[in-house]
């Protein structure tokens, strides 16, 4: 039985393991094999004390559990205030479980300042979970930010030859947007004295927030561009390609995996839970956006000529999707967006990883220099296509459901936006498996791949969990959708009856 | 003040409330004393340990205070209540870490070391009184305390042509600026008949505002908007910055503004000074603005964080636009978390600068991560705060900024602040990017971190981390002295 004291406790537990164990190493002597195996026990632990949060989680209740609520600053009124829903649960368990994979797949690639690899990813851990759990619009901000410099720090010290610049955009654009949503936090504390997102939202609901009325379209703009550069939604983009391109494969894998997660999550939670008629106003320009972004994101992939580069693109035409199926505000569409979100955090992580495992072989992500590895790495290829077949989204793996649900909400919303999101799946199968026949099929083109080495222990062991996760993810969906489902219910109620409202006129 | 107050003499109470200026101007005096006696060779280590000791003793000073009862002294000229004693301590502790620089600036640069010391003693006397003044002749004397010293400091490195140039420009502008501000007095006294702010806050409360009173806050805004480095007023801060001394200007970049902050918080609000929404609104707007944009294009880290201190007086007087009861607070915190982060910087710069201070461009910032991890990581944690990341007292500070403009409805305002702390973002950034993923140019290890500036860094670096993480006492202690204040 879940004793009540951990159920206070364990968010808190979950969230600060990988920074204790940053401070541990911070102190820690620069001896790089054992601080390798350090940081993925630590990760293993964050990963196994997250696995309480799915396994005691009430999946039918509605509202948010394992709260934790004690105030943290009196003046102005903070709180640390935590607590998971359905949605958030996920994309914790996404995080801790990518983590370990990220310290596997660093092992080698990482020999230049190892400790401050492993600290700076041990920080943005904690920052992304953070991020997740918090329900203070306040200590949210505080990770959401918190994000930013490990992060940069990442890319900017252990990425590839254009790494400052890909580091210093990837910070400002972040930045920059992120102001914004900082300017609205403050008018809503202003004028209801709380920064609590339960509380701000009962206000909001009860009209009792003086000036909403003509503010409201600007608070949400101010949280929307936040959100929408981190998704990050056409057509501020631009800093996702070099962002990735340039980053170690660790720093690729937690980007694409959990980080743009916090832009889609940031759009559900607080621009639906806080704005909803806002929301629905103006849904009908994100929604051509994100349509924009799914189409064009997969057809400028099909074009790239560097590997790294392809998967960057395609995850800006995956986010489309999460983003077409939050803002269709029916229940397929919602329940399909966190599922993507998922899905995408699982496949697109492996797929940087079996990036980054080709770079260390040969140190380029050209496509044309490749060709023809399945013959000298069979093993490789085997999990390439698997994931790829993940990502195009195949029946019976994880990419299938979400896109699935995904348009079939967009359909109830409107026709013509499912219509135009489907061709979405078609590009993706085309740029996805044009790419896995120019590298994988054929004769080999260049001499030097054929003493390529197959896939060792260790970078099997990383990519095993993400392979079991796709195929149980893909066939048994309700696993997972039956925890977020009353979660979408509560986040859909307004629109309910905003939606009745209109039809009862 | 009336012949027969002036037959009452001081009573021992009245003394206790001038006590941080008694003892810094005693141990100042003593440095002067012992300064011929002592041999050239070894003077420096002692004589600046006696300022250390007197710097501590003045911060033990202003703790003893608050246990008096607040009050007035030597006929109402000078006020001790947690206002005044919130800004001694920062006064006190910022000469304090800027002492603890100079031990081994001092030694590299082969500076005589006697009046130096002494004059940071004097220059804090200054800065002490002028926050705990609330007469308006006694400010300009405190603040002409203050601004000599930190003028002949400016120019202490001799031998160096810009520090001379820095001394001058800064003399001969500060008088100028000096000048407004007393004409803003004169003018003030005409208009009220008194010089005492709480009489001159009761005038223009209780009748119609004369024109006169206009002109003389604006005339006094100068003469302070200048000592802050506010824009219009902020042309010479970066020659200034970039010649004097760097520990000095880590002094002069912090403990006089937030003297000269202490003034204006009691000038604007304690006397109700009139026209004072939009003359701040534009000076915080411009010197936010205008300071972030120089600072855009600095190649020496001296120059750059003296736009820098231009943009945060931006940041500062937005909370002079808002509401008395959020807005001094939020003042207040700034003073403190930006005296925090900013005298750490330049203990930074001192230290790296070495002899002749050789190294002040960007550029020779590069690779410090690899070459000095710890100096490069506290260096970090200092333009972080000034950038305004989470867990830093930068943070909270523009945070608190912030929040007070928007409960008085400033929303313009703060938009142009957040932009503009964006636009900030970028340059510091600059260095820390320059620290940590550039190769080194040069191969030469950093001359090992001594024991005074291992202290200082400690000291600011902590108050930093404590501002970030648990600002509620602080920012308790400046409501409770915030409402004394109205």
């Amino acid at each position: 039985m879940n004793s009540p004291t951990l159920d206070g406790a364990i968010l808190t537990l979950v969230t600060f393991i990988p920074l204790a164990g940053a401070l541990l190493l911070i102190v820690a002597p620069r001896r790089d094999r054992e601080i390798r195996w350090f940081a993925l026990g630590v990760s293993l632990l964050g990963f196994f004390a997250s696995l309480h949060l799915p396994v005691h989680f009430a999946r039918a209740q509605a509202g948010f559990q394992y709260e934790l609520n004690v105030p943290w600053i009196p003046t102005p009124n903070i709180h640390y205030h935590m607590g998971i829903d359905g949605i958030s649960m996920w994309l914790v368990v996404l995080t801790t479980f990518l983590t370990p994979l990220c310290v596997l797949i660093s092992w080698k690639s990482i020999h230049d300042r190892v400790k401050e690899f492993f600290i700076l990813l041990l920080i943005l851990e904690t920052a992304l979970i953070g991020v997740f759990v918090s329900l203070d619009l306040f200590l949210f901000y505080f990770f959401w930010e918190a994000t930013l410099i490990p992060m940069a720090l990442l890319i900017g010290i252990y990425g590839h030859e254009r790494r400052v610049y890909a580091a210093v955009k990837f910070f400002l654009y972040t930045m920059v947007a992120s102001v914004f949503m900082l300017a609205a936090i403050l008018w809503l504390y202003a004028k209801t004295g709380t920064f609590d997102f339960v509380a701000i939202q009962t206000a909001i609901r009860g009209g009792q927030v003086a000036g909403f009325a003509g503010a409201g379209a600007w608070l949400f703009l101010g949280f929307f561009v936040a959100f929408a550069v981190k998704v990050p939604l056409f057509p501020v983009h631009t800093w996702l390609p070099d962002a990735h391109v340039e980053a170690p494969t660790a720093g690729s894998v937690l980007l694409a995996g959990v980080l743009l997660k916090m832009g889609t999550y940031g759009m559900l939670r607080f621009n639906l839970g806080l704005f909803p008629e806002q929301s629905r106003t103006n849904a009908k320009w994100i929604m051509v956006l994100a349509i924009i972004g799914i189409i064009y994101g997969a057809l400028v992939a099909m074009v790239q000529p560097n590997l790294k580069k392809l998967i960057a693109y395609s995850s800006i035409s995956h986010l489309g999707f999460v983003v077409l199926g939050i803002f269709s505000f029916t229940q397929a569409g919602l329940d399909g967006a966190t599922f993507v979100m998922l899905a995408h955090g699982v496949s697109t992580g492996a797929l940087f990883m079996l990036a980054g495992i080709l770079y260390e072989r040969r140190h380029t992500y050209d496509i044309a220099s490749f060709g023809g590895i399945a013959t000298p790495m069979p093993v490789y290829a085997t999990f390439f296509l698997f994931i790829t077949l993940a990502s195009v989204g195949l029946p019976l793996l994880n990419g299938f459901v979400g896109e699935f649900l995904v348009l079939s909400g967009a359909f109830q919303a409107r026709a013509v936006y499912g219509a135009l999101g489907a061709t979405g799946v078609i590009w993706s199968a085309c740029y996805l498996l044009w790419m896995y026949q120019r590298v994988f099929f054929g004769k080999v083109t260049h001499d030097v791949n054929l003493s390529l080495p197959d896939l060792n222990g260790r970078e099997q062991i990383a990519l095993w969990p993400t392979a079991v996760a796709a195929l149980i993810m893909g066939v048994a969906p309700l696993l997972w959708l039956n925890a977020i489902d009353p979660a979408v219910q509560t986040a859909l109620a307004p629109f309910v009856q905003l939606a009745s409202k209109v039809v009862g006129q | 003040m009336t012949p027969s107050t002036l037959q009452t003499l001081p009573q021992g109470i009245e003394y206790v409330r001038i006590l941080p200026e008694i003892v810094l101007s005693a141990f100042g005096i003593v440095i002067m004393l012992l300064d011929p006696l002592v041999d050239q060779r070894r003077s420096s280590r002692m004589l600046g340990t006696i300022a250390l000791i007197g710097s501590l003793a003045a911060i033990a000073a202003s703790q003893y205070q608050t246990q008096c009862p607040p009050g007035t002294a030597f006929w109402d000229m000078v006020r001790v209540d947690a206002f005044s004693i919130f800004f001694h301590i920062v006064v006190t502790t910022v000469t304090a870490v800027v002492i603890l620089t100079s031990f081994e600036y001092m030694d590299v640069q082969q500076l005589h070391a006697g009046e130096y010391y002494a004059l940071v003693l004097f220059g804090a006397v200054g800065m002490c009184l002028m926050s705990s003044a609330v007469e308006l002749v006694l400010i300009f004397i405190a603040l002409e305390i203050s601004s000599i010293s930190t003028y002949i400091l400016a120019g202490y490195r001799r031998r160096v042509a810009i520090s001379s140039e820095s001394s001058v420009k800064y003399f001969l502008l500060g008088s100028f600026a000096t000048a407004f501000f007393l004409y803003g007095v004169a003018l003030m006294f005409g208009a009220t008949g008194s010089t005492s702010i709480a009489k001159i806050g009761e005038t223009l409360n209780a009748g119609p505002v004369p024109l006169l009173a206009y002109v003389a806050i604006a005339l006094m805004f100068v003469g302070l908007g200048f000592k802050v480095a506010a824009a219009p007023f902020h042309i010479w801060t970066p020659d200034v910055y970039e010649g004097a001394p760097a520990p000095i200007v880590g002094f002069m970049s912090t403990a006089p503004k937030a003297a000269v902050f202490a003034v204006l918080l009691r000038v604007l609000f304690e006397a109700h000074a009139p026209g004072r929404l939009w003359l701040i609104w534009v000076v915080a707007a411009l010197s936010m603005t205008l300071g972030n944009i120089g600072a855009l294009v600095q190649d020496n880290i001296k120059r750059l964080l003296a736009y820098s201190s231009i943009a945060h007086a931006g940041y500062l007087l937005v909370a002079f636009a808002a509401l008395p009861s959020s807005g001094i607070p939020a003042a207040m915190f700034y003073t403190a978390a930006y005296a925090a982060m900013n005298v750490g910087c330049f203990a930074v710069i001192s230290h790296f600068a070495s002899a002749g201070e050789r190294r002040v461009t960007l550029e020779d910032y590069a690779g410090l991560g690899r070459r000095s991890p710890i100096l490069a990581a506290t260096l970090t944690l200092f333009l972080l705060s000034l950038i305004g990341i989470p867990i830093t007292g930068g943070f909270f500070a523009k945070f608190y900024v912030f929040s007070a403009a928007l409960q008085a409805d400033l929303v313009g305002l703060t938009v142009i602040g957040v932009l503009n702390s964006a636009v900030g973002a970028y340059y510091y950034l600059r260095v820390i990017v320059m620290m940590y993923m550039r190769e080194p140019r040069e191969e030469t290890p950093v001359a090992p971190i001594p024991f005074g500036l291992g202290a200082a860094l400690a000291i600011s670096g902590f108050a930093t981390l404590y501002l970030g993480l648990l600002p509620g006492r602080v920012l308790e202690y400046a409501r409770s002295a915030a409402a004394l204040l109205r």
